[in-house]
């Protein structure tokens, strides 16, 4: 018996080309058989691109995979599954209405007649259980299970046809520290009964707890390779973006002035009639910035949506700067714009930005009814560009133009445009979600930066984040929301990400906690 | 499967259309020569007959005038992500608007009132039956591509009972109203150049072009110019962004409708008040259908718009003198090479964008921003 190659999977030379841009350069990868596989780099440097090629999605300009040491012609994803590559993509791609044992049986149904492969597949499922503590109902409808068991869904599908080689593109985005965790636990479970993991990533803690090996890429070149015992994240960070970075930025500490808002017993209903937001009380004070914390989901996004006018509050008050908005009395977006309030949303391509308007047109949105656009019904169009012309400087926006449409930069240069737009309007409050989201690290030093420069100058700041590592290095004060409720709000000095993830888990409250300690 | 690289505006907006159009006329020729004519001669008749015959030019450019309307029309409200459909129909009611306009008042104002006066009743009607369409999409969702195809079908209902009621001319039986009054005519190009003492061949072209120009102007003004331009198209790329930004989407998908029913319309002011100088049934003649295709093959842009007006006026010219001309080629033969064009400019528009951006890419260099 000839030795087993030791290589689950191997690049060589791949090489991919998108018109002119050089998405791959001559990739070289080895991923050992049964290891966890870490690739990180930040947006754009190449990862997803070489994913695809890997299964089959993209043809490869140039270069080689090889499969168990076997040269693999990967043609198309049929050919990756029938490899024993089995992939899980940053969106899920389920059916909502579907029984979880339907979404698994999907695309695998065999014969005229279900009944077989629902059998098949509910003792797949059974055994995706007891094997790697994929625990999920069969009998479940995806739509209303957590995404930490849609998550599992898809791993199970991925798995459904003996895949051997698992790629999971940035997994835990949406998942909470607790089931992170879990999560964690069933990668682990997988590499010990033989599965190679490939995660992309680009949270470096996770890399560090998970992975056996951690490659490295920039600008389409793979730039490193550890293994991760023998290196650091600040080493990986720095081999990411090609310089030292901040990770820990100085928090300033708070001289709160005036409070700027209060919100009082705050409530929204949404349209399907499903109340969201179950009254919320809470003030943030000139110079303070107050973070949202909480699962994806949970009420902050349209917490947001109600505090920047798009939607009226059901029951409740928002005070700021002596108006009230209430039921009787709302505002819509210009309304609360006018009132000092401005808001960098967290879907900046469906809202923040429109997308297809260059840099100049987008600097005026929000302010297209006011001087920023000029004077009169027409637009003041040197005006507009003089105005982009200075936020493209300010805010080191690269390529420093701002003729491009706004899709044409990269997520961390479309940040600082709207960031830019925001802050231009001196505002007395701002609205910031996810601020961080999709933007690679040299930019979020900047961001972090600018934010703390508001903060000195006395703006009031009110930031949604499900990153807890971000909600901890900028806030003063974290209010945590669990299924539309504020289960407490915490000095920064107290918390910590296991207290943080226990409140938003909705385990326990600050009250609790407070007697605890 | 592979994706192509993506396709330089230049080439998006210049060398595509060219090829579709050379695609329809290539599959005309088959047709053609299927027929048992000469395609390329064919070409030629048509060619000659749109634009070098004696008055050729007048018939293209007034047949150009109608499609600069109905395609500025859907154009307006494409730019607010709306389709509008209902072309037809507001060119209808702005006919009757022109029509009830000069009856009631060709007996004592004057033409330089009277014109301008049956002018705008013209776009003020067209605007009208848009505005309906419009209410009901901004505030209750109704699709407008539905609300508007209904409200063609109400028009044209509306049209026939005026005109073979109140309308009707006294003792006549034909579905008309009485011809206008001296004074309500447009006046013809050829006229307004004899008076500058230039000799041009008597055609129905008519000032209304200059209207149409004006309005592809102004169009370009207001849509890329205004703050209410900017909020069409920002609501247009993106309705979240501008709830985000606090515009008022209710007055803005209704304000376009209403301008892009006002240019649907403002048709009348070259189908009746340029040529019949009467109303008519059916006056419209499919003019406000196909103005989708003019709108989608100039890219929804006020140039773009004129360019392919002038292509559909010499199609439609140049395809009378086809069926002029040949024994076998009929009138439908025409409207299938007619509507081969629209098929290919229109519904096919990118047919052929992919293969295009292969072919170009190695040349251009272009790459996107990350």
């Amino acid at each position: 018996m000839e030795p087993a190659p030791a290589f689950a999977l191997e690049t060589r030379g791949i090489d991919k080309s998108f018109g002119a841009v050089h998405a791959n350069r001559a990739i070289d990868l080895k991923v050992a058989k049964g290891s966890i596989h870490g690739i990180i780099g930040e947006n754009g440097a190449g990862k997803s691109t070489l994913m695809n090629i890997l299964y089959g999605m993209y043809a490869a300009d140039r270069g080689e995979i090889l499969i168990n040491g076997r040269e693999v012609n990967m043609t198309s994803s049929a050919v990756a599954i029938r490899h024993g590559i089995g992939m899980v993509h940053q969106h899920f791609m389920l059916v909502s209405p579907f029984t979880v044992l339907e979404n698994v049986m999907l695309g695998a149904e065999q014969g005229f007649l279900l009944k077989a492969s629902v059998i098949a597949t509910r003792a797949l499922i059974r055994r995706m259980g007891e094997e790697y503590g994929l625990i999920v109902d069969p009998d479940a409808r995806v739509g209303d299970l957590p995404v930490g068991l849609q998550q599992r869904v898809e791993i199970i599908k991925a798995l459904r046809g003996g895949a051997r080689i698992l790629i999971l593109d940035e997994p835990t985005g949406v998942l909470t520290p607790q089931e992170t965790e879990g999560f964690f636990a069933i990668l682990r479970a997988l590499r010990d009964e033989g599965v190679t993991i490939l995660l992309i990533t680009h949270k470096l803690q996770e890399v560090m707890a998970l992975t056996d090996q951690v490659s490295v890429m920039r600008r389409g070149e793979m730039v490193a390779e550890r293994a991760t015992a023998e290196t650091t994240r600040e080493e990986l960070a720095e081999l990411m973006v090609g310089r030292k970075v901040l990770l820990d930025v100085a928090r300033l500490d708070a001289e709160p002035g005036a409070p700027v808002l209060r919100v009082k017993g705050l409530r929204f209903t949404d349209a399907d009639g499903v109340e969201r937001v179950k009254g919320l009380d809470f003030e943030i004070r000139a110079g303070e910035l107050l973070s949202v914390a909480g699962i994806s989901g949970n009420g902050q996004s349209e917490l947001l949506d109600v505090l920047a006018g798009i939607s009226p509050p059901a029951a409740g008050s928002i005070e700021i700067g002596g108006a009230v908005i209430d039921a009787a009395h709302p505002r819509n977006a210009a309304g609360m714009r006018a009132l000092g309030v401005s808001h960098v949303p967290e879907d900046r391509h469906h809202r923040g930005l429109v997308l297809p308007f260059d840099a100049r047109e987008n600097s005026i949105l929000g302010f297209q009814d006011g001087p920023a656009a000029g004077a009169g019904f027409m637009l003041d169009r040197a005006h507009i560009a003089a105005r982009a012309a200075r936020h493209v400087a300010e805010f080191d926006v690269r390529p420093p133009i701002a003729t491009l449409r706004a899709a044409q930069y990269s997520g961390g240069n479309q940040q600082k445009l709207v960031l830019a737009r925001e802050i231009d309007a001196a505002p007395k409050l701002l609205l910031i979600g996810q601020p961080t989201r999709g933007v690679d690290i040299g930019a979020i030093e900047f961001i972090y930066k600018r934010l703390m420069a508001l903060k000195a100058a006395g703006c009031a700041i009110l930031l949604v984040s499900v990153e807890l590592e971000e909600v901890l290095s900028l806030s003063d004060r974290i209010l945590v929301m669990c299924n539309g409720e504020q289960k407490g709000v915490v000095r920064v000095e107290n918390a910590n990400e296991r207290i943080l993830g226990l409140m938003m888990a909705g385990v326990t409250g600050d009250t609790e906690l407070a007697g605890a300690s | 499967m592979r994706p192509a690289p993506p396709l330089p505006a230049w080439a998006d907006i210049g060398l595509l259309p060219i090829i579709n159009i050379v695609a329809a006329l290539g599959v005309s020729g088959i047709i053609i020569a299927l027929i048992g004519e000469n395609p390329f001669r064919a070409l030629a008749v048509m060619m000659e007959g749109a634009f070098v015959y004696k008055g050729a030019l007048g018939y293209t450019l007034y047949y150009t005038t109608n499609f600069i309307f109905t395609g500025l029309a859907v154009a307006v409200a494409f730019h607010a992500a709306m389709f509008n459909i209902g072309g037809e129909g507001q060119a209808c009611i702005g006919g009757l608007g022109a029509g009830v306009a000069v009856l009631m008042a060709d007996q004592f104002l004057p033409g330089v009132l009277l014109i301008p006066f049956a002018v705008i009743f013209s776009a003020l009607f067209g605007a009208a039956w848009a505005f309906i369409p419009g209410y009901l999409q901004a505030t209750r969702g109704s699709h407008i591509v539905i609300t508007t195809i209904m409200f063609n079908f109400i028009a044209a209902s509306v049209m026939v009972s005026l005109l073979a009621g109140p309308l009707m001319r006294q003792g006549q039986g034909a579905p008309e109203t009485r011809p206008f009054s001296e004074a309500a005519q447009m006046p013809y190009i050829h006229d307004l150049l004899a008076a500058i003492g230039v000799e041009a061949t008597r055609s129905p072209l008519n000032a209304s072009l200059l209207i149409a120009l004006c309005a592809a102007a102004l169009v370009w003004f207001i849509i890329w110019r205004t703050r209410f331009g900017y909020a069409v198209r920002a609501m247009g790329a993106s309705p979240g962004a501008a709830e985000y930004a606090g515009m008022n989407t209710v007055r803005i998908t209704v304000l376009a409708l209403l301008l892009s029913g006002g240019l649907a319309g403002l048709m009348a002011s070259n189908a009746v008040l340029g040529e019949p100088h009467k109303l008519v049934l059916n006056f419209t003649g499919g003019y406000g259908f196909t103005g989708i295709a003019v709108a989608l093959m100039g890219r929804n842009h006020p140039v773009g718009i004129v360019l392919a007006a002038l292509l559909f006026g010499a199609l439609t010219q140049g395809g009378t003198e086809l069926d002029f001309e040949f024994q076998t080629i009929t009138r439908e033969t025409v409207q299938v090479v007619q509507g081969l064009i629209i098929l290919f400019s229109g519904a096919l528009a990118y047919l052929f964008a992919p293969m295009l951006a292969r072919a170009i890419a190695p040349f251009t260099g272009r790459r996107p921003a990350r």
